[in-house]
């Protein structure tokens, strides 16, 4: 809408700049966005620095960022590039660095990707086939509220040690979420659409591909960011106990060797990952789901 | 009139079965006939069940007794011959104006330049010759109406039904919503069927105007408006034909009031 415009940028009353520089005010909002973020963050790591100059932090359990960021290369000398447990660390570097992050990143994107896909396959099938729905929907209303944590000795004795439990614990964060979401929002996609496709002589499954699953899709979408997060604090979890590699596995190391700078690097690490996650699913709506207002939902 | 009836209504009626509670009658014995090219108002306090009339003749609801006919077909299911219309635009969001108006084409299998063209065709037709790419959320209430029935139109309907279509729209594009209308009614040779609870929109827009009682519904009689369009509100047969609409209203809200306080 054109209701955000700058008023500054309208009034009249301003002499024309002839300075080199001018921005326009989307820009002008990116780098205060950008602004305030490195202020925040410098103001955490100022009183961090701070506490540990004054002698409060002790540099061996919270080393401040400038200690745990000055030995990168000694540091990333922890991080494998193989996919074993216990494998002796073989000289690390940057490239196994973003091979324990991607490996990481790939579980959580499989993960959700398959949650979601299989969410909404078995939502609308318990919505729209009644034995379906009185076969499944009692187990699955069971099994929805326990913690995917709880899962992690199930997958572990079903899948083994390796990248499958990992996947799965993330798939458990979004699965039961999107199955009962998906029934939730098939009923509350108004009439007149139904209506409208039912007019047109729409069988009911183009009704359901052209008209119900687009309606739904934004909400889903929403659902799905909402347990990035989660997805993300599980599959940390399943790399600790079950996966040879990944940034779990890191930190859980780091823990039993008592590193606290490693602990520090790879947690800034994981930070960095689910933020750049949580605006590479917004990049994705923007770009799939083009009709729904680009700021509609959550975490904004 | 030779030909056969547009649509023909016969003793219809429709019972709700409200879930634990006693069934209401919303209809009761409707019978009247619509010519081919007509514009009938159903016009009736709310809650009288017009709307639900619309929805049985479009074949979204069964009647519970009686028939309905279509072309001498009794009405089973709904067709794209029987476009209607809502209050609400509900133009799909994620569709562009142009492949919303396309939908029902693409349903049937229409070839997609084939549609693009009807679609183009269809919406110049409703004025929106330059809209064709844009989203629904960027039209006004009113280009959103004329998009619904641009989409209803591109299906070349035997019938266009609406259901108080203009009711959510300001008073300024009300009546220049009713212009249009009466041009596109003109130009589709479709008949109209359109509810409202407006006497001056049954006024302004109908051949005739079914005059519906208090629930259960019934047809309380049939007017005829004997002006030639344009119709002028300044016209004194106009005033007249107000006042007597007026009047027969008046017994059936107090009616219609007066269950309500009931209970």
């Amino acid at each position: 809408m054109s209701a955000d415009v700058d008023p500054a940028s309208l009034s009249p009353a301003e002499p024309e700049r002839k300075v080199g520089l001018v921005l326009s005010p989307a820009w002008r909002r990116r780098f205060a966005t950008l602004g305030w973020g490195f202020v925040s963050i410098g103001l955490f790591a100022g009183i961090w620095e701070l506490l540990w100059a004054l002698g409060y932090a002790n540099p061996l359990l919270l080393p401040p960022p400038h200690l745990f960021l000055s030995d990168i290369p000694g540091t990333l000398q922890y991080f494998d590039r193989s996919n074993r447990i216990g494998s002796v660390a073989s000289g690390g570097g940057v490239l196994a660095l973003l091979l324990t992050m991607g490996s990481t990143t790939l579980r959580v994107v499989i993960g959700l990707t398959l949650g979601f896909i299989c969410g909404v396959a078995v939502g609308a099938t318990i919505h729209y086939i009644k034995p379906a729905r009185n076969l499944l929907l009692p187990t699955i209303l069971l099994l929805a509220p326990i913690s995917p944590v709880a899962w992690l000795p199930v997958a572990i004795f079903v899948f083994g040690i390796g990248d499958v439990p990992a996947v799965f614990l993330v798939f458990i964060t979004v699965f039961f979420a999107i199955v009962l979401s998906t029934g939730a929002q098939i009923e509350s996609v108004p009439k007149n659409y139904i209506h409208v496709a039912r007019i047109m002589g729409a069988t009911r499954r183009q009704t359901f591909w052209r008209v119900i699953l687009p309606s739904i899709l934004p909400s889903l979408f929403m659902t799905l960011r909402l347990n990035l997060f989660a997805a993300w604090m599980v599959v940390l979890i399943a790399e600790t106990v079950g996966v040879g590699t990944g940034l779990g596995q890191i930190t859980s190391m780091a823990r039993s060797t008592f590193n606290a700078r490693l602990v520090f690097f790879t947690m800034g690490i994981i930070g960095v990952l689910g933020f750049l996650s949580d605006w590479g699913l917004r990049q994705v709506q923007r770009k799939m789901l083009w009709w729904v207002a680009p700021n509609q939902g959550a975490s904004r | 009139m030779s030909s056969r009836p547009a649509i023909s209504i016969r003793s219809v009626s429709k019972r709700w079965t409200p879930e634990g509670r006693a069934p209401v009658q919303a209809l009761s014995n409707l019978t009247f006939d619509v010519a081919p090219g007509e514009f009938i108002v159903l016009l009736g306090p709310s809650g009288c069940g017009k709307s639900t009339l619309l929805y049985m003749i479009a074949g979204l609801e069964d009647v519970s007794g009686g028939a309905i006919f279509c072309d001498g077909e009794p009405v089973t299911e709904p067709s794209a011959e029987r476009g209607l219309i809502f209050q609400e635009a509900s133009l799909f969001p994620w569709l562009t104006i142009a492949d919303n108006v396309a939908f029902g084409l693409a349903i049937q299998h229409e070839q997609p330049v084939r549609r693009r063209e009807i679609a183009i065709e269809m919406l110049k037709r409703v004025g929106l010759g330059d809209m064709l790419d844009k989203k629904p959320d960027e039209l006004s209430g009113g280009m959103r109406q004329r998009a619904a029935c641009a989409r209803a139109l591109a299906m070349r309907p035997k019938v266009l039904m609406m259901d108080e279509p203009f009711a959510a729209l300001d008073v300024q594009t009300r009546s220049r919503m009713q212009d249009f209308l009466l041009q596109i009614w003109r130009d589709s040779g479709a008949c109209v069927l359109l509810v409202t609870h407006s006497i001056d929109e049954a006024i302004s827009l109908a051949d005739r105007v079914v005059v519906f009682t208090a629930r259960p519904g019934q047809v309380k009689t049939i007017v005829p408006i004997d002006l030639p369009r344009p119709r002028q509100s300044r016209d004194p047969r106009y005033h007249a034909y107000r006042d007597m609409f007026t009047e027969l209203l008046a017994d059936e809200v107090e009616r219609a009031f007066a269950e309500q306080e009931a209970g």
